[in-house]
């Protein structure tokens, strides 16, 4: 119980003391993330969307593949995307590895299936109810993709803040194509591992306490935003 | 829908993509151990050396197996870890070199307070292994090919014993870092080998304490080497080599001596002394 109080005491003085380093990681940990969902809603939403609308051979299989790689390993994605950008690898030219940058890449692989998945799940829906009132502006399945997308808006920022918590959480792909390193890769989940295998048992749960509260302030913001615009719209 | 795109989306992805090259600065990259890195002493030193030369230096902390193979690759300029014999592998197989070694510190068994095999004060570390093995008393290996792994089978092949017969047993691998293994051995009340400067920065103890220690066969000596820069010409090898010679310099070697943790020091460089034969 003293190490349970002792986090929480500690994480409010890491949050009020507005830690320099903390806020460096914090500032990383936001930046990365946001970054892996954008990059992996520009392709995960209309891919979800066209899933949802469009039918031919093998889409059956397709879907099963998707929801499938929504249990892919945070370890394993980031295992390929290390193989993937090490000088050794195929990309190694870019020098990416150990970088900021292959961290969203590997946030953004390990979610993309995410976002897409659950786009269609939330779009076939709507599809089902639109299908007849589209077909009858002579609107193809293609072009039903970005109506799809705007009308489910609301719907669809669910299932974004699902992908950013899986991004913000996920300790293994960050670890591994990042390496950790102090003041350029160090994210919240990779103090925290540190810290946790360092034996300092309350600041990792400090750390942890300050993430969820991050988490917590992205999905209010989000639903307050949500709020806003639906009375804007309504 | 382009134009929330073009005002709110586009400036974000722009921003976040464009940070890393505007934060863009003189660095090399260095494949370490845990050791170096957990106990604090490149928080240390480095602050030191990137005041000297204006270089930054970036850490990627890893068992020294690990560490070796990500120079291997060609990921990191500079490799600092602690296996003599797998070091010098590396460095006649032509991943880099030459291997000059820094500085030393030694290992510890720790164990419960209560000691069910008695090994406290053995001068002697193989006996305190065969004591471990014939009480069948819990001892964490690291399993991870990791510097202090390697010494740990060393040592078990130095008291005659192959572990391997009691694994899932009482000899139980954990294949991770020193921190976690350490944080398993407290919590399991087992005996475990660790290096110094680890064991002296780790603060979930528990009941563990340092029962062996002093032994000259409990040596940890650390190398450094340069990545083979024909073979990886991205490597910054004049920058890298800046770092290892200032390392061997007085100036390094002074850094590292003075890292201390409650007035206790660490690492003890031994750049200007032939190694000893451990």
């Amino acid at each position: 119980m003293g190490d349970l109080a002792s986090a929480f005491r500690t994480a409010l003085g890491l949050i009020l003391s507005l830690d320099p380093a903390v806020l460096a990681i914090v500032t990383l940990s936001l930046r990365v993330s946001l970054s892996a969902l954008v990059l992996a809603a520009l392709i995960g939403l209309p891919m979800g969307a066209l899933l949802a609308v469009a039918r031919f051979p093998g889409r059956g299989s397709v879907i099963t593949l998707i929801n499938a790689l929504m249990g892919l390993p945070p370890v394993v994605a980031g295992l390929l995307i290390y193989l993937l950008l090490s000088r050794s690898g195929p990309l190694g030219s870019f020098g990416l590895l150990f970088t900021p940058s292959a961290m969203i890449i590997a946030q953004a692989v390990l979610i993309t299936p995410i976002l897409a998945a659950l786009t269609r799940q939330v779009l076939e829906g709507m599809w089902e109810e639109y299908a007849e009132q589209l077909r009858s502006f002579g609107a193809g399945p293609w072009r039903a993709v970005p109506t799809l997308l705007w009308d489910g808006r609301f719907m669809l920022l669910t299932v974004l803040l699902a992908g950013f918590g899986r991004a913000a959480a996920e300790v293994g792909a960050v670890m591994v194509v990042g390496g950790n390193i102090e003041g350029f890769t160090r994210v919240m989940t990779t103090a925290i591992a540190l810290e946790t295998s360092k034996g300092d048992l309350p600041l990792a749960l400090a750390l942890g306490v300050v993430l969820m509260a991050i988490v917590l302030g992205v999905n209010a913001l989000a639903q307050g935003v949500r709020g806003i615009a639906a009375r804007w719209a309504g | 829908m382009m134009g929330i795109f073009r005002r709110g989306v586009l400036p974000v992805l722009i921003a976040a993509f464009a940070l890393p090259a505007l934060a863009q600065e003189r660095s090399i990259t260095v494949a370490s151990t845990t050791s170096t890195e957990q106990s604090g002493l490149f928080g240390h030193i480095l602050p030191i050396f990137t005041r000297e030369a204006g270089i930054a230096v970036r850490v990627v902390a890893l068992g020294t197996g690990q560490a070796l193979d990500v120079g291997r690759r060609g990921d990191a300029d500079v490799v600092f870890v602690h296996d003599r014999a797998a070091e010098e592998r590396f460095v006649t197989e032509g991943f880099g070199g030459p291997r000059r070694h820094v500085m030393f510190n030694d290992f510890v068994i720790t164990g419960p307070a209560a000691d069910p095999a008695r090994i406290a004060g053995l001068g002697d570390t193989a006996e305190a292994l065969r004591r471990i093995a014939a009480t069948r008393a819990p001892f964490i290996s690291r399993g991870d090919r990791s510097g202090t792994h390697a010494a740990e089978l060393r040592l078990w092949q130095l008291a005659g014993i192959d572990p391997g017969s009691g694994r899932g047993q009482w000899y139980r691998e954990v294949g991770q870092g020193m921190g976690p293994a350490l944080n398993t051995a407290a919590a399991q009340g087992a005996y475990i080998l660790a290096d110094r400067a680890t064991w002296l920065s780790f603060r979930n103890r528990q009941d563990q304490r340092i029962l062996i220690g002093g032994d000259t066969r409990l040596f940890n000596q650390y190398g450094v080497m340069l990545v083979n820069a024909q073979r990886h010409p991205h490597v910054k090898a004049a920058d890298g080599q800046r770092f290892i010679d200032w390392l061997l310099s007085p100036a390094g070697q002074a850094a590292i001596a003075s890292y201390r943790i409650n007035g206790e020091q660490l690492f003890f460089p031994n750049a200007d002394k032939p190694e000893p034969v451990s």
